[in-house]
């Protein structure tokens, strides 16, 4: 949805710095901000406050203010105030930065940063003799909270920032942070909370989840960016996402400015404009490639020479997107669809982080449809229209993990936990058999047949009170905590370097000799080592680029209507580049064009097939799923349906007779036989299955390096999923498997509503060829995965390969 | 393309659901059913699914209702641990006391079982001849022939379109042939690891376990994916 939110201002209190901060500020010719005098008052009051400013507002300082005023007037040992961020890096940046000003002004106030990174030792010692200000993330936190010492550690606590609250809410690190915050307001009953938040479309939701009464202060945003879309000199593509066409282009403009960042949305992305910068590199410009998957040294490096103003470009992903402000960067490039305003608005905002001079930024599409989203993204962001969801609801794996935290730090009544745990805003809504569910979850896995109550990892006592069973269960909890589950990884090396990692079913599609690129290096597969991918220099003619699961955010609800909008506002037209208003028009004379509260349907013979297209904009894995049942409905209409592609703005499905019905089609019902169809033999819900029974404690977890070559693995996380399903169809991981499901890779919450909406809205156009809009749809095919891989389909294809191999 | 492996003159036919039927002895042969993993992870703190042992038996039960056996031999490793036989449910005790009772079954001892239970009926045996065949749990190192084995769990990928499928198989050299786990629960080791190959001639096939239907490859058409588990989960001990 997009908002328009006018600015909050809190009451100001003209109560100045006290001294020695006074003193300090005017000494560097700084006076403080009007919001961080209101953040000294808020701190006075004890009034749990959300601070909203735009990127770069100095709100990290803002944040740490109060505790410095607050510890250099009152000196006293323990653990004043809690710092939590959803990076490892940015903790330990802040630390630095948070350094300085009690140096320089002499304060004696102990600072120390604890991440998955510090020593054991210094861990034991922060726990018996903790700092004033601990900088930590959300899952150290969690640790931390499941000791037994907790309480102890905790007790004098009086302020807890939260850093990139924005980043947090709404994920399942942010329920995890939340649930965590719940505990530490029992614990510390006189502390506060602080939030430190982009611009946001939903600050009240965010507010809330800082505390029910937070207050919210809202510093105004500075001059209006200038935004420019890259003129593709009449060769805007068709098809594809990279925008490479592009590269002169902005190699001129990296030239031009100090320092530039270049973000992408994949990073597969991010290697292929990392080559195509330095081919076109005459210059020998310091370009650098920073995402997700580079060892995490060689990122410390990008990031430290970027902070040190070396490097003139950097290509990113969203990596990037958070972290440590940047003053050099005068120039932001976002390649490919923004997909959502918001969004742009955070990385534009990594530029120029003065707040007086303009962001700077160039927007890239890497195709038609594209440059459309690139040009109402802009009119969006400089009318200050945000989009964004609203926080949704807590997540329940994440529930049983934080249950299970809360039995190792100590025996706990299940009727105080759950009003402890319905505190968290995001759980506020949590029915108490939900709780009950997860809590039998905990204790013996929760199952009607009740097998495993000798195995009970829980037991209750006389006055019913619950307690964990054996100190195995603790250990097993701290080596599992966390709720990032990532896909499979293997460490890739040349030499005795470390590259970073890449996925293990990419190396597997690799043999000896193959070339890839990672790292922005051309890399020669050697083989598998001790679990290593070894590799060295080489060159091939057709590199493969490493590809990752998930990180495809789908276009925003928000754009997907600003662009039905923009079709029926051609005064805004002019903004377009000729060739792609040329499209649209052809399109409207031909066709129709696809208009808000609509759905449009356009049907074509094409090469023997009849193409159904849905201009749904509803994102890719709502069309994906689309695709999946349409597919599954042509079939009992007898369709006979050959396979569908889905991209961000419309599916399309492919069939061997015309389908006549196009209503019927489309109708909402087909969330009901065909969906629960589907759902029998979905892939995509074990996937998901897995990473909820990771993160609810049913799977460990591997830990890297800890694998052993020749080790028998355990089992299949897919056979756990079908025989849950059969046995116990409401179980309660079953049930956050549909929940993770329905709004991620199904999003089956925007499906819906499309399908809703088409009721009755269907703008149905019967062609006698391909329409100009459904090109960039059709020549996707073959491109993207065509619908699911059927197993057997694929291995017959397989084998056939081999024949036809050996018969040339 | 036929799927059927010949060994030593015997026609071995493997089955969609893992197991292996030899029709001229009308004899079903299965490996590593692993009866009551779930419980044995449960007791440390993995609380699976309990019903992995009610699911092989519905699988095993549906196979030799199709086949018809007059014998079924279980290669080892049926049991997952020494104690696997006190945690069976009543339900599941009763439809495996119902097999044996069915047909002449023999329990070949495995590195799990090294004494399994006589409670269920059905003779203990240590590795055998029958015919022209060996049948044992863990393949003997060295030059044998005619030799049918389970313990490892084979696994095969293969590069499709896209992505590399990852499925359980059967292995066979045209001396000896290890057969996939049977068993709910169980992983798997790719055959390309050093300690299969190490017991395979340098050429062999594999006979996949698809979805539908079987499909065989050869080992030049297979994927190294030797230390590659992406399917699966789990913190285990190393074989024993």
């Amino acid at each position: 949805m997009m908002t328009r939110k006018a600015p909050i201002r809190a009451r100001r209190k003209l109560v100045g710095l006290p001294e020695p901060f006074a003193g300090w500020f005017s000494a560097r010719g700084w006076r403080p901000h009007g919001h961080q005098l209101d953040l000294l008052a808020a701190a006075r009051e004890n009034a749990p406050v959300l601070l909203i400013a735009p990127t770069g507002g100095g709100k990290t300082l803002s944040g740490f203010l109060p505790s410095l005023v607050e510890l250099a007037a009152a000196p006293a040992a323990g653990l004043h105030t809690l710092y939590i961020s959803p990076l490892k890096a940015l903790a330990v940046d802040v630390h630095r930065n948070v350094e300085r000003p009690i140096s320089e002004m002499g304060l004696g106030i102990t600072t120390e940063s604890r991440t998955g990174d510090t020593p054991v030792g210094k861990k034991q010692r922060q726990r018996r003799r903790p700092p004033n200000i601990l900088m930590t993330t959300p899952e150290s936190l969690a640790l931390l909270l499941a000791h037994k010492d907790a309480g102890e550690i905790f007790k004098g606590l009086r302020r807890v920032v939260v850093d990139e609250v924005h980043a947090l809410a709404g994920t399942k690190r942010g329920d995890l942070l939340a649930l965590g915050l719940a505990r530490l307001r029992r614990l510390a009953p006189l502390s506060h909370c602080v939030g430190l938040s982009a611009t946001v479309a939903f600050p009240e939701e965010l507010a809330a989840y800082i505390h029910p009464d937070a207050r919210i202060i809202a510093v105004p945003g500075g001059p209006k960016p200038e935004i420019s879309v890259v003129s593709a000199h009449g060769r805007m593509p068709w098809s594809g996402h990279m925008g490479l066409y592009a590269i002169p282009d902005i190699y001129r403009a990296i030239a031009a400015h100090n320092s530039t960042l270049i973000f992408v949305n994949t990073r597969a992305t991010a290697e292929l404009v990392f080559q195509a910068l330095w081919k076109a590199n005459y210059h020998n410009l310091a370009i650098a490639l920073h995402h997700g998957s580079l060892d995490r040294e060689q990122r410390r490096k990008v990031e430290a020479a970027m902070a040190a103003g070396t490097l003139r470009a950097v290509v990113a992903t969203s990596s990037l997107d958070l972290g440590v402000d940047w003053g050099a960067v005068d120039l932001v490039v976002q390649m490919g669809a923004p997909k959502g305003s918001a969004r742009l608005v955070q990385r534009i905002g990594r530029s120029n982080h003065r707040f007086d001079a303009p962001s700077q930024a160039l927007l890239v599409p890497g195709n038609r449809f594209e440059a459309l989203e690139c040009a109402v993204a802009r009119t969006a962001v400089l009318a200050g229209a945000l989009d964004g969801e609203a926080p949704r609801p807590g997540a329940l794996d994440v529930l049983c993990q934080h249950i299970m935290g809360m039995a190792c730090a100590g025996p706990f009544h299940p009727d105080a936990l759950y009003a402890e745990i319905i505190s968290a805003a995001p759980y506020a809504g949590l029915a108490r058999t939900d709780f009950d569910a997860a809590l039998r979850f905990v204790e013996n896995g929760g199952y009607s047949l009740r097998a495993y109550e000798r195995y009970a990892r829980l037991f209750c006592d006389s006055s019913g009170f619950y307690h964990i069973r054996n100190q195995q269960f603790v250990r097993q909890y701290r080596m599992n905590v966390g709720v990032i589950v990532e896909a499979e990884t293997i460490l890739v090396r040349m030499g005795r370097r470390k590259l970073g990692r890449v996925e293990e079913q990419f190396i597997a599609s690799l043999s000896p000799g193959d070339t890839f690129i990672f790292g922005g290096r051309m890399l020669k597969y050697d083989g598998i080592q001790e679990g290593v991918a070894v590799t060295s220099r080489g060159a091939g003619k057709e590199p493969k680029v490493p590809a990752y699961m998930g990180g495809r955010l789908p276009l925003s609800a928000g754009l997907g209507e600003a662009v039905q909008r923009f079709f029926h506002q051609p005064k805004l037209w002019p903004a377009l580049a000729p060739e792609v208003r040329e499209w649209l028009n052809v399109q409207k004379s031909r066709s129709g064009l696809p208009a808000p509260g609509r759905v449009m349907v356009e049907t074509f013979p094409r090469g023997g097939r009849y193409f159904t297209v849905v201009y749904g904009f509803a994102g890719r894995n709502a069309h994906q799923s689309l695709g999946l049942l349409l597919t599954r409905r042509m079939l009992r209409m007898n369709t006979k349906p050959a396979g569908f592609v889905a991209g961000e703005y419309a599916v399309a499905v492919w069939s061997l007779k015309k389908p006549e019905n196009i209503p019927a089609l489309l109708d909402p019902d087909i969330l009901g036989y065909e969906l629960e169809e589907w759902i029998n033999d979905s892939n995509m819900l074990r996937r998901t299955f897995r990473t909820v029974a990771v993160i609810a404690g049913l799977i460990e977890r591997k830990h890297p390096g800890h694998q052993k070559s020749g080790r028998q693995v355990n089992f299949n996380s897919d056979v756990i999923y079908d025989v849950l399903r059969r046995y116990e169809p409401d179980h309660i991981l079953l049930r956050a498997t549909r929940a993770d499901a329905s709004r991620g890779l199904i999003d089956l919450d925007r499906l819906t509503s499309m399908l809703v909406t088409a009721r009755g809205h269907i703008d149905h156009y019967d062609l006698d060829r391909i329409s100009p809009l459904a090109v960039p749809v059709i020549l996707t095919i073959g491109k993207e995965s065509i619908g699911k891989a059927m197993i057997d389909d694929l291995l017959d294809d397989a084998g056939e390969g081999l024949i036809a191999e050996a018969m040339r | 393309m036929s799927m059927i492996f010949q060994l030593q003159g015997a026609t071995l036919v493997p089955d969609l659901s893992g197991a292996l039927l030899w029709d001229d002895a009308r004899t079903l042969i299965v490996a590593d059913l692993h009866f009551e993993k779930s419980s044995s992870f449960a007791a440390k703190g993995q609380l699976l699914p309990p019903y992995d042992t009610a699911t092989t038996l519905q699988r095993l039960l549906a196979v030799i209702d199709r086949v018809r056996p007059a014998r079924v031999i279980c290669l080892g490793d049926s049991f997952h641990d020494t104690h696997a036989a006190d945690r069976l449910h009543p339900d599941d005790m009763a439809v495996l006391r119902s097999l044996t009772a069915r047909v002449d079954w023999l329990w070949v001892v495995g590195n799990h079982d090294p004494a399994p239970p006589d409670t269920f009926g059905g003779a203990v045996v240590h590795d055998f001849c029958l015919g022209p065949l060996t049948f044992r749990h863990i393949a003997a190192p060295g030059d044998v022939i005619g030799e049918i084995s389970g313990h490892f769990h084979p696994k095969a990928a293969v590069a499709t379109r896209g992505k590399p499928i990852t499925r359980a198989c059967f292995v066979g050299d045209g001396r000896r042939l290890i057969l996939p786990a049977f068993g709910a629960f169980t992983g798997g080791l790719n055959v390309r690891d050093p300690a299969i190959l190490a017991l395979l001639a340098p050429r062999f096939e594999v006979v996949m376990l698809g979805q539908t239907k079987l499909h065989r490859f050869g080992s030049h058409q297979l994927k190294s994916q030797a230390v590659l588990t992406s399917d699966f989960y789990g913190a285990g001990k190393r074989r024993g």
